[in-house]
């Protein structure tokens, strides 16, 4: 297969960037879409021009380390991560647009790599369990009933790869902090820090300059690991909550 | 030099208890006066961050993705193993224990193991306070399946995501040390090189993947927890970057590298689809609880459609040879009995370097909802990548690399013989022997970093007051030095050939001459092939870019240079073994029925080998392994 390459080329993360064009020739069609860019990058290094620069490590789609906006969507087409995404999908002679993640708060280092640091400070924040090594009681002495652990299962599998932030048009990042704040709220181990754990989350996520959700489910949409966005409305409400506790003085 | 393994007296189920009874501890006010350096952030590495931290110890964490939450331990999907009987089925550590060294082909140690197979318990219970959502039965406890080489069902799992979820309750710990202030992390930051300051191990040059910088860490231990070195051979089922940079320049320090021969090839993969290929998908091991193992009985048969081969004209060869483990064989016999019916010309798919895993019957048992509720993700990950459903046909599956036994030699303290210098989890050599068996690499990396080193560490700490090293001592900028020098050199190669050319042609070789199978003449010709590899990368890589900020192909070049190094080491050991005994099988070693012949009297050692510079070959150092519990055996699952 033959594709039209559109990349996102920039020196660094305080210099300009721009659209290049590169010819993506031989690309087989059982190729992943990272393949096809290391195959490019070879003839890139061939030519003498410096290859793309992207990110990605285990391409199972489970580190969440992949974050290329494809022809304006993160992850590109279909359901899941940029490395899970292979070439059959796309026409034999296509004009692809590859750039990197686009979000305030993801900043561009270098060509298609971004910085995700803001994602964990946000989890920094409160995105844990106080415990400590060798307190924990046996794991069979709280049952916790199947269809919660189901729940908390389906939020922890955030991957925080980023493209909830990237696609939404005001730069949230709620759907991220909500599977979070969800996935830990549900269960009784995470319930006494429930509301501290809100409220730090929610603040550091404000902090770092990401928007709130004004309900366009851009992030549903793209997010690879089917995180719903039904999370965020349980989290307003546990934030909600926690804020009314606060206001009147109970401690947390 | 000797090697003294450090294993406490007593009797093998007292030694664990009585180790932590009388070892030299720490107080709390004097911790917090101790600097500890850990790099990589996988299981082992963050929840030994995070337990270090948490006691008081002053930590500094590094990793090179660009999140601690990245380190390939995410990627293992099928479940942990722990000795917690809740099944009824007979478990205990005892059996745990015994699986372990019987799964590891007796070439592990024995005091390690049994403490591994003790802790397993309190790692369940950790993960669970931290909010790992286990899967769960209806009536709230916890549920378990059963994994190859056990005959009980000792489990635990998350879906098809339980590295993930592990990985995440570790990353959060982790995280909220990093919130106290306790633990300080460097992510984009990559090891080049351990400092040594009158022969301890006193810290790290580290090379800042983002602005290109090189600069040095101070500390008073080093903790290595920077996972295998399976990418040795290209394709593996290993993520892009991990890589044994870390151990090999420790190995170069002075820390000598075990039994880097034992590397375990996994059964169940997504089949190689083409030369481009850059990674392989790992298919968990757990499908083999529902799925059956299958090729065609007459090579006729072999590009048929499967549902148009009836039953009797199947081959379902585990069953077949191992009528009592059946398809939940240990993995190195899974994947050796997959290459025998390929080399017999019986294999399926392109290029005949697949076998089926047929659901078929599973589904009419179950439902395809059990299956799918089972395995979904797994099953959509298939459909993803090969385009084809397994809920339909039956799955291709081929061994491909996927864990390594073999790392740097470790006491019962888990100190490598470099004084200060400890190694956890995978980069270590010391609890899977051959062999590992399924869900137990997670195992060991939250026994290390949970259980095992927080208790251990003292040991060495102990004796480190009012020893702190100066950064500005000279080894300090002696290796910074030497590592810009290096650097310095591969950019100014300037040849015509790229890094990945190079690694996959190191890899192809690797895989057939020290892969799956390996003999004496294949390793001979290795060992000659690899220095001229080597030879023309120093003298014709093509690196474009700087040194100076972000430069992913500058990364892949340092790393593929020490494997183009370690590779031969790896050889070396393969040919020095002359038995075969788990992932090590040696062709001219075999009983009449095809199964590994091991040699205890003449292997029954860690092989330890010890750097003696760059045109010396290593000298050889053996730790006998006796046997004070177990009665050597031969591995038999029939």
């Amino acid at each position: 297969m033959k594709f039209y390459l559109e990349v996102w080329r920039q020196k660094g993360p305080e210099s300009g960037g721009k659209l290049e064009q590169y010819e993506a020739n031989d690309i087989p069609a059982e190729a992943s879409f990272l393949e096809m860019l290391d195959i490019v990058n070879e003839d890139l290094t061939a030519k003498g021009i410096e290859p793309i620069q992207f990110d990605s490590d285990c391409r199972e789609g489970i580190c969440g380390n992949c974050s290329l906006t494809i022809n304006g969507i993160p992850h590109g087409p279909g359901r899941g991560t940029t490395c899970q995404l292979y070439m059959r999908k796309f026409r034999d002679g296509q004009i692809i647009t590859i750039e990197p993640f686009r979000a305030d708060s993801f900043p561009v280092e270098r060509d298609l790599v971004v910085n995700r640091e803001a994602y964990d400070r946000i989890m920094q924040a409160g995105g844990f369990i106080t415990e400590r090594a060798g307190s924990a009681p046996d794991a069979n002495s709280v049952p916790i009933p199947k269809v919660v652990a189901d729940v908390a299962m389906d939020a922890a599998a955030c991957i925080g790869c980023g493209a909830c932030a990237a696609a939404c048009p005001n730069g949230s990042a709620m759907l991220f902090v909500s599977a979070k704040v969800t996935h830990l709220g549900l269960l009784p181990q995470g319930k006494p820090e429930n509301h501290r754990r809100v409220l730090n989350m929610v603040r550091q996520m404000d902090q770092e300059g990401f928007g709130n959700c004004s309900n366009y489910y851009a992030c549903e949409a793209v997010c690879p690991a089917g995180i719903p966005a039904s999370f965020i409305a349980r989290m307003n409400r546990e934030f909600s909550f926690a804020s009314l506790k606060e206001s009147v003085g109970v401690p947390l | 030099m000797t090697l003294d393994s450090q294993i406490p007296a007593g009797p093998l189920d007292k030694k664990w208890t009585s180790f932590k009874n009388t070892s030299k501890l720490v107080n709390p006010a004097n911790k917090r006066k101790f600097d500890i350096l850990i790099v990589g952030s996988g299981l082992a590495g963050a929840a030994a961050a995070a337990t270090l931290a948490e006691q008081g110890y002053k930590v500094k964490c590094f990793c090179y993705q660009d999140s601690p939450r990245r380190a390939h331990s995410i990627a293992a999907q099928g479940g942990i193993n722990a000795a917690k009987n809740y099944q009824n089925d007979g478990d205990s550590v005892y059996r745990l224990f015994y699986d372990t060294i019987k799964g590891g082909d007796f070439r592990a140690r024995e005091a390690n193991v049994h403490r591994l197979a003790e802790v397993s318990n309190q790692i369940i219970d950790q993960c669970v306070a931290q909010g790992v959502p286990f899967a769960r039965e209806y009536g709230g406890l916890l549920d378990n399946r059963s994994f190859g080489g056990a005959q009980v069902s000792r489990t635990f799992y998350a879906r098809g995501q339980t590295g993930q979820q592990l990985l995440l309750g570790a990353y959060s710990a982790l995280s909220h040390q990093i919130a106290l202030g306790n633990v300080q992390m460097y992510s984009k930051t990559e090891m080049m090189d351990l400092v040594i300051v009158d022969g301890h191990a006193k810290g790290i040059v580290v090379r800042d993947m983002t602005t290109g910088e090189i600069t040095s860490h101070a500390g008073d231990a080093v903790l290595l927890c920077t996972g295998g070195y399976g990418n040795v051979f290209y394709l593996s089922t290993n993520a892009r970057g991990c890589n044994v940079t870390a151990t090999y320049r420790a190995y170069k320090r002075g820390a000598l590298f075990a039994n880097p021969c034992y590397t375990q090839i996994h059964p169940t993969c997504i089949p190689v689809s083409g030369e481009y290929q850059s990674k392989l998908t790992l298919m968990s091991e757990s499908l083999r609880n529902d799925g059956r193992v299958w090729v065609p009985k007459r090579k006729e048969d072999c590009s048929k459609d499967p549902k148009d081969i009836p039953e009797e004209a199947r081959d379902y060869y585990l069953e077949r040879k191992y009528p009592s483990y059946g398809n939940l064989a240990p993995r190195d016999i899974s994947s050796r009995s997959a290459k025998e019916v390929c080399d017999d010309g019986r294999g399926v798919g392109p290029g005949g370097l697949g076998v089926y895993l047929d659901f078929a019957d599973a589904i009419k048992r179950l439902g395809k909802h059990v299956i799918e509720e089972r395995y979904g993700n797994l099953f959509e990950m298939y459909l993803n990548i090969t385009g084809e459903s397994a809920y339909e046909r039956p799955m291709r599956i081929y061994p491909a690399v996927h864990y390594t036994m073999g790392g740097l030699w470790v006491d019962y303290n888990l100190m490598s013989n470099v004084p200060g210098l400890h190694v956890l989890g995978e980069a270590n050599f010391s609890d899977h022997g051959a062999n590992r068996l399924g869900a137990s690499a997670l195992m060991q990396g939250l026994a290390d970093g949970y259980f095992v080193i927080p208790n251990t560490i003292s040991i060495y700490m102990a004796t480190q007051f009012g020893k702190k090293v100066d950064a500005k001592a000279p080894a300090f900028q002696e290796a910074v030095d030497a590592v810009k020098a290096r650097v310095q050199k591969l950019m100014s190669i300037k040849g015509t050939r790229s890094v990945d050319s190079f690694h996959r042609e190191l890899g192809k070789l690797l895989w057939e001459k020290c892969g799956m199978a390996r003999d004496k003449k294949g390793l001979e010709e290795a060992l000659r092939r690899i220095p001229k590899l080597r030879e023309e990368f120093w003298t014709n890589l093509k690196l474009l870019g700087s040194a100076e900020g972000l430069n992913m192909e500058l990364e892949r070049a340092g790393r593929v240079a020490d494997f183009l190094e370690f590779g031969e080491l790896m050889c070396l050991d393969a040919l020095n073994r002359n038995e075969s005994c788990g992932g090590h099988f040696r062709t001219e070693y075999q009983t009449p029925e095809g199964e590994a012949l091991r040699d205890d009297e003449n292997y029954g050692y860690v092989a330890a080998w010890k750097y003696e510079g760059d045109n010396t070959p290593p000298t050889l150092l053996k730790e006998p392994l006796a046997y004070e519990e177990v009665k050597l055996a031969t591995r038999s699952y029939k």
